[in-house]
């Protein structure tokens, strides 16, 4: 089949017009990010680029951006880890096993309705739970939450990632005398790792991106990063230059995920729709 | 025989029995254990609370009964139903324009034969980079004095506007920044969608002389309801939710011209600390967001007996 001519080109001058406006604004800010603020002020195009905004907010004595580099760290990586033992597991038994139709259709309901309410209305109750125990405050909080907020989507994900798998090859080895553990083990969760490279991948850049938790569980020394650009914005006299410069290094991860994790992303991503 | 295999078994290869025996249950016990601690017992104590007055004096605090006054409260305030009526706009608003903008996309990008791994890989830097981050370019670029936008407007010798500072345009300025951020993702649905139509049917109406409108009309929309559906169910949902990017963009300002439902529900619980009433905004909240969902099961079922 061979289209006209006139309606490549058109098709091609629409995806391109669609991603210079995707595209564009992020490289805007990393202009920015790369000026001084009289720079700024002036729009200067072409400009000679400058360290200093990124310098200032990594290295800066005022500046807290490592710790909180370090806090983001710390809650992303426990939680995604957390989310997916517990999710899987959870999974597998809901998948493989049988349980009566109503267990799983309350649980299942469960974490699709608290999947869908505004995070931020159990915010409250979150805080005075975490005031009792102590925990206001603490990392361990904050990853506590980021692990039952990306729960429901583990679970749905690995779900559908154990679906897809042959009931015979279980069997199989059960008759041969396998443990339901060793099982799981070695043969199923080998054969689910595409849904657990991608659940993995989405858990962390979530948690990463997270605000409205952090924003009320955390003061100064267990911020994380987006709390602590949105402190940035709170300032008397707002730095432009170095706001960008924390926003593009809030962006990193998802930049390089974008490249390395894209297909696991994009199927993670869509995998709703294709039930 | 058999006896004494099962004799020789040491303990700890019993307790593994044991445990495989019971790994069903066992599986999914710290899952079933941290929803009920970290989401059914704070809902339930989001019930509780809504009945209280509660304010902290010297790091102690205090309860107090106040079930009536949050109710007259409730019927009282004018700016969670202003908070309402904005966010609804918001979703009715952003949600069409990413459907019809991302369907569009997708159409047009199912086209190419070439070009869609790259298309798709730029799709995601918006969904991917933290709100936050988002909130703050596109503040830098409503910047009245230096932002890019009022530079493009004034090349083409339009006045500066402030969209974010006038009451007039801040919801619609936080709709455009919500368009930006989310019509990849429907998008990339429905690309996905498009890619896994039957070849043969779109060559066959091609034969058959339809026109490109009869063939999307009669052949690809119907065949896409599905994942029109859950597109357009995912992201009304995800847009109710909005907070980040309103936060860092105008704050619900100026004035309420732009506070929505969420960003309320933050103010009245950590701003005005408000425990008590925030908990019975936030009951109302989920109660809004659990009959939209509920009406559309409900549709749903009926449209599957229907057919």
């Amino acid at each position: 089949m061979v289209a006209a001519p006139w309606k490549t080109v058109a098709v091609w001058a629409f995806v391109l017009f669609a991603l210079v406006l995707i595209v564009a604004p992020f490289l805007w800010i990393v202009s920015v990010s790369l000026k001084y603020q009289i720079q700024i002020f002036m729009a200067e195009f072409p400009f000679d680029p400058t360290w200093t905004n990124y310098d200032r907010v990594l290295f800066a004595k005022s500046s807290d951006f490592l710790r909180n580099l370090q806090n983001s760290l710390i809650v992303a990586i426990v939680s995604t880890a957390f989310v997916l033992v517990v999710g899987t597991l959870a999974a597998y038994s809901l998948a493989w096993r049988r349980w009566s139709r109503l267990f799983s259709a309350v649980f299942l309901t469960w974490t699709l309705v608290f999947n869908i309410i505004p995070p931020i209305t159990l915010v409250g109750p979150w805080y005075l739970i975490f005031r009792e125990l102590g925990l206001f405050n603490t990392l361990t909080a904050l990853t506590m939450t980021h692990i039952v907020i990306n729960l429901p989507m583990t679970i749905w994900l690995m779900m559908s990632a154990f679906g897809n798998i042959p009931r015979d090859l279980e069997s199989a080895a059960i008759i041969d005398g396998c443990r339901r553990m060793t099982a799981f083990r070695v043969i199923l969760l080998p054969l689910a790792a595409p849904g657990l490279i991608a659940s993995g991948l989405l858990a962390f850049i979530f948690s990463w991106s997270e605000f409205g938790i952090a924003l009320n569980l955390t003061a100064k020394e267990t911020m994380t990063i987006p709390v602590a650009i949105a402190a940035y914005a709170g300032q008397y006299e707002i730095q432009h230059g170095e706001m960008a410069a924390a926003s593009v290094l809030s962006a990193v991860p998802a930049i390089v995920l974008m490249f390395v994790g894209q297909k696991f992303i994009v199927r993670g991503l869509t995998a709703g729709s294709m039930k | 025989m058999a006896d004494q295999l099962n004799h020789n078994k040491s303990w700890l290869e019993g307790l593994w029995d044991l445990l495989d025996r019971h790994f069903k249950l066992l599986a999914v016990l710290p899952a079933a254990i941290l929803l009920l601690a970290l989401t059914v017992y704070p809902l339930l104590e989001l019930f509780h609370m809504s009945t209280l007055k509660i304010s902290f004096s010297n790091a102690e605090m205090v309860r107090e009964p106040a079930f009536w006054d949050n109710l007259t409260k409730l019927f009282d305030d004018w700016i969670y139903r202003r908070a309402l009526v904005n966010t609804l706009i918001f979703v009715a608003v952003s949600t069409s324009v990413e459907m019809v903008l991302g369907f569009a996309l997708a159409l047009a990008v199912s086209e190419l034969v070439r070009g869609r791994g790259l298309v798709r890989t730029a799709m995601l830097l918006p969904i991917l980079i933290p709100p936050v981050a988002i909130g703050n370019i596109w503040r830098l670029m409503y910047n009245p004095e230096f932002g890019v936008i009022n530079s493009l407007l004034a090349m083409v010798g339009l006045p500066a506007l402030d969209l974010l500072g006038s009451t007039q345009t801040a919801l619609l300025a936080v709709i455009i920044v919500d368009v930006w951020h989310w019509t990849p993702l429907v998008f990339l649905i429905l690309l996905a969608g498009l890619e896994a139509l039957p070849d043969e049917l779109m060559e066959a109406s091609s034969i058959d002389g339809a026109s490109y409108i009869q063939k999307l009309v009669y052949i690809i929309i119907p065949l896409m309801w599905p994942a029109i559906m859950v597109a357009f169910i995912f992201r009304s949902i995800v847009a109710f939710k909005v907070f980040d990017q309103i936060f860092l963009l105008t704050s619900g300002g100026p004035g309420t011209s732009s506070e929505v439902v969420s960003l309320y529900v933050y103010k009245v619980f950590f701003q005005q600390n408000q425990l008590g009433y925030g908990a019975m905004l936030a009951i109302i909240t989920i109660a809004i967001v659990c009959v939209y969902l509920g009406t559309f099961a409900l549709m749903q079922r009926r449209m599957a007996r229907a057919k």
